[in-house]
C-alpha cells in the first residue's frame, strides 16, 4: 500500500471499514422478514427455536405473539412446538395429559419431532394444565351470540 | 421481530427459571448473537396472502387451515374469498403451468405416462360442474371427548365451479390394468419439517369413484386458474367424500393394486370407527374404516345468528343441503327445538354433488329467543341428527344440524 497516494489509501480503508460495517450488520441483523411471507415460511425444523423475551410479550396472561397461555413451561412449548407448526395447533386443542402425551408420540412417530428429552415432563405439565378439556353437553347452548337488528 | 436479540436480556430471562430449560440445549443448539426468534415474527396475513375474506377465521397458520362462517356461505356458487383452506403441508412456493406434469404411474397402469398441463386441456373434453368439497372433520369442535386437530365449526365446506378432465378419460387414455383398484395422489406441497422425503398428504379414491363423470383434473375454478392455496395449477376433485382425496398441486397419480397406503390413508387418520362407539374409546387400527361418502347435510346461510326482529316481521331464511353422492329429497326447520318441523322450499341440484338450495318464510308466534333448526334428509330418507352423532376418535363427519339464533323484541 506504501506506493498509492495517501487520499486513495484513506479512500481503500473507508471501503473496507463500510464492508466490515455491512458485514456486522448482516451478521447481526439477519432475519429481517419480508412484509409479505409465504405459507409456512423457512423454518429450520430441526431443533426447538431459541426463546427470547418471553416476559416482554406477555399481556393478561397470555403470550400475544402465540396466543400460548402464559405459565410455567411455556417457552419450551413455543420453542419445541412451534418450531414445526403455527402455536394455533396447540391454542385450538384440549386434551389430558395422556391425550397430549399420544399427540407427542405421533409427531415423533411420523412428524420427525424430536426426542424433547428430560423436556418432556415440563411440557406435558404444561399442556395438560392449560390445555385440559372442557366438559360440554352433546350440544351445547348457543353462546357469543352477536345480536343485531335485522332490518326488512 | 421488532427487536434484535438481546443476551443480556436473555441472561436476565434465565435467571428467572429459564435457565434450567435452556442450559442443556445451549450448548447443543447454541444462540447467535442476533438471532430473532421466528416463531414471534408470525404476521401472515390471509387476506393480503391469498384475498380471503376478513370475516374467514384462521385457525392455523403454519399449515394454513382456515374456515368459514355459515353467513359468509350465502351465495349459490361459493366465491374463492369464501372457500375454506385446509393444507396438511406447506404451499409449493414455485409453480409454473408452463412446464407443470402429471405422471400416471403405479402397479396397475399399462404403461407410465407423461401429460403436460396443455395436452390435458386439449387432449380431453373439458367438463364445469358445481361440486361440493367438505373437510372430513368439518364439525370437530362440537365432539365431547374433545378430537385432536383443527377445531372446525361450520365452515369447512365449499360449492365452487370446477372445471377440468374427467379422470376417467385419463385414465383410459393411459390404459389400467384389470387389477386396478385404487388411486393415489401425490401433490407438489411440502413436509412442515421441509424432509423432502416425506409427503404432508397422500390420499386417494377407489377406482369406481375415480370413474364417475364429476371426478375431475380440474385446473380452474369459478372461471378463473384455481387459487395457489386451493391447488392451483392441476387439482384432483372427487366430490361428495372428505377434501382430503381431493389433492391439491398434483403432479403424479398412481393406479394402485391395493388401498393407497400414502400418507394419511392409514387410521386414524380420515377413518372411523367400523362398530359404533363409546365416546372416549380406544379404537385399534383394524377397527377403523376409510371414510368414503360423506353424510346429509345442511347449513343456514341467512340470516346471520343473532338476529332481532319485530313481532309482526316474516323471516326469510335460506342455505344449502348436500349428501355425499346422494341428492336431498327434503329441507325442514323448527322454531320449537324439534317439537314440530315445516318443509321448506328446495331446489334441485344443478348436477351431481352440487348442494341444493333451500328457503322459507318464518312468522314467530311470540316475542322471545328462538332458534331456527334446518334438517335435510337424503334420498334414502336418512336426516341430520339433532345432537352431534357418534363419537369417533379423530372427530370426523359430525352432521347435526345447524341452528341460529332470533330474538323477537
Amino acid at each position: 500500500m506504501q506506493h498509492l497516494p495517501a487520499n486513495l489509501r484513506l479512500l481503500i480503508g473507508a471501503g473496507l471499514l463500510v464492508l466490515v460495517l455491512a458485514g456486522l450488520i448482516f451478521y447481526f441483523f439477519p432475519s429481517e422478514t419480508p412484509t409479505v411471507l409465504k405459507d409456512g415460511e423457512m423454518r429450520e425444523a430441526e431443533a426447538p427455536l431459541p426463546v427470547d423475551d418471553v416476559d416482554g410479550a406477555i399481556e393478561n396472561g397470555i403470550h400475544t405473539p402465540t396466543g400460548l397461555i402464559a405459565s410455567e413451561g411455556v417457552h419450551l412449548v413455543i420453542a419445541h412446538c412451534t418450531a414445526c407448526h403455527s402455536a394455533k395447533l396447540v391454542t385450538q386443542n384440549r386434551a389430558d395429559r395422556e391425550g397430549w402425551e399420544k399427540m407427542i408420540r405421533w409427531m415423533q412417530q411420523t412428524q420427525n419431532l424430536w426426542d424433547l428429552g428430560e423436556q418432556e415432563v415440563a411440557i406435558l405439565d404444561y399442556l395438560a394444565e392449560n390445555y385440559a378439556p372442557v366438559k360440554s353437553g352433546r350440544r351445547p347452548p348457543l353462546t357469543d351470540i352477536d345480536w343485531y337488528e335485522l332490518k326488512d | 421481530m421488532k427487536k434484535p436479540f438481546n443476551r443480556r436480556k436473555f441472561i436476565k430471562n434465565a435467571g428467572l427459571g429459564y435457565l434450567a430449560a435452556w442450559i442443556g440445549m445451549e450448548s447443543v443448539y447454541p444462540i447467535p448473537d442476533g438471532y430473532l426468534p421466528l416463531a414471534l415474527s408470525q404476521n401472515q396475513d390471509p387476506q393480503k396472502l391469498f384475498g380471503k375474506h376478513k370475516e374467514m377465521r384462521v385457525l392455523n397458520d403454519q399449515p394454513w387451515n382456515i374456515e368459514a362462517q355459515a353467513h359468509l356461505l350465502d351465495e349459490a356458487i361459493t366465491p374463492a374469498e369464501k372457500m375454506f383452506v385446509r393444507n396438511n403441508g406447506i404451499i409449493p412456493e414455485e409453480v409454473d403451468p408452463a412446464t407443470w406434469t402429471l405422471t400416471i404411474d403405479g402397479e396397475s397402469v399399462s404403461q407410465q405416462k407423461t401429460f403436460s398441463l396443455q395436452e390435458l386441456k386439449t387432449q380431453f373434453p373439458t367438463h364445469t360442474y358445481q361440486l361440493v368439497l367438505e373437510c372430513g372433520g368439518n364439525g370437530r369442535s362440537e365432539y365431547y371427548p374433545p378430537a385432536e386437530g383443527n377445531q372446525w365449526t361450520v365452515g369447512a365446506v365449499s360449492c365452487a365451479e370446477w372445471t377440468g378432465v374427467r379422470l376417467r378419460d385419463v385414465l383410459q387414455e393411459v390404459g389400467i390394468k384389470d387389477n386396478a383398484v385404487y388411486i393415489g395422489y401425490y401433490g407438489k406441497d411440502s413436509h412442515l419439517s421441509r424432509d423432502p422425503n416425506k409427503n404432508p398428504i397422500s390420499r386417494g379414491i377407489p377406482l369406481a369413484k375415480a370413474m364417475e363423470d364429476q371426478t375431475l383434473l380440474a385446473f380452474a375454478m369459478n372461471g378463473a386458474d384455481i387459487p395457489i392455496a386451493h391447488g392451483h395449477p392441476l387439482r384432483l376433485i372427487a366430490s361428495g367424500y372428505p377434501a382430503s382425496v381431493s389433492g391439491k398441486w398434483i403432479h403424479r397419480l398412481a393406479v394402485r393394486d391395493k388401498v393407497h397406503d400414502g400418507e394419511k390413508m392409514a387410521a386414524p387418520s380420515y377413518s372411523v370407527p367400523c362398530e359404533p362407539v363409546q365416546p372416549g374409546a380406544e379404537v385399534s387400527k383394524e377397527n377403523m374404516c376409510i371414510i368414503e361418502n360423506m353424510p346429509v347435510k345442511s347449513l343456514i346461510t341467512y340470516p346471520k345468528s343473532g338476529a332481532m326482529l319485530r313481532p309482526e316481521q316474516q323471516l326469510a331464511v335460506r342455505g344449502h343441503a348436500w349428501a355425499g353422492a346422494n341428492q336431498i329429497r327434503s329441507v325442514d326447520y323448527s322454531i320449537d327445538f324439534g317439537a314440530t318441523w315445516q318443509p321448506c322450499r328446495l331446489q334441485d341440484p344443478v348436477n351431481p354433488f352440487a348442494w341444493q338450495h333451500f328457503d322459507a318464510n318464518i312468522s314467530f308466534p311470540k316475542k322471545g329467543y328462538y332458534e331456527v333448526w334446518a334438517k335435510a334428509t337424503d334420498s334414502q330418507g336418512i336426516s341430520q341428527p339433532m345432537l352431534t352423532p357418534g363419537w369417533n376418535p379423530k372427530g370426523y363427519l359430525n352432521n347435526a344440524c345447524h341452528r341460529i339464533a332470533i330474538k323477537i323484541t
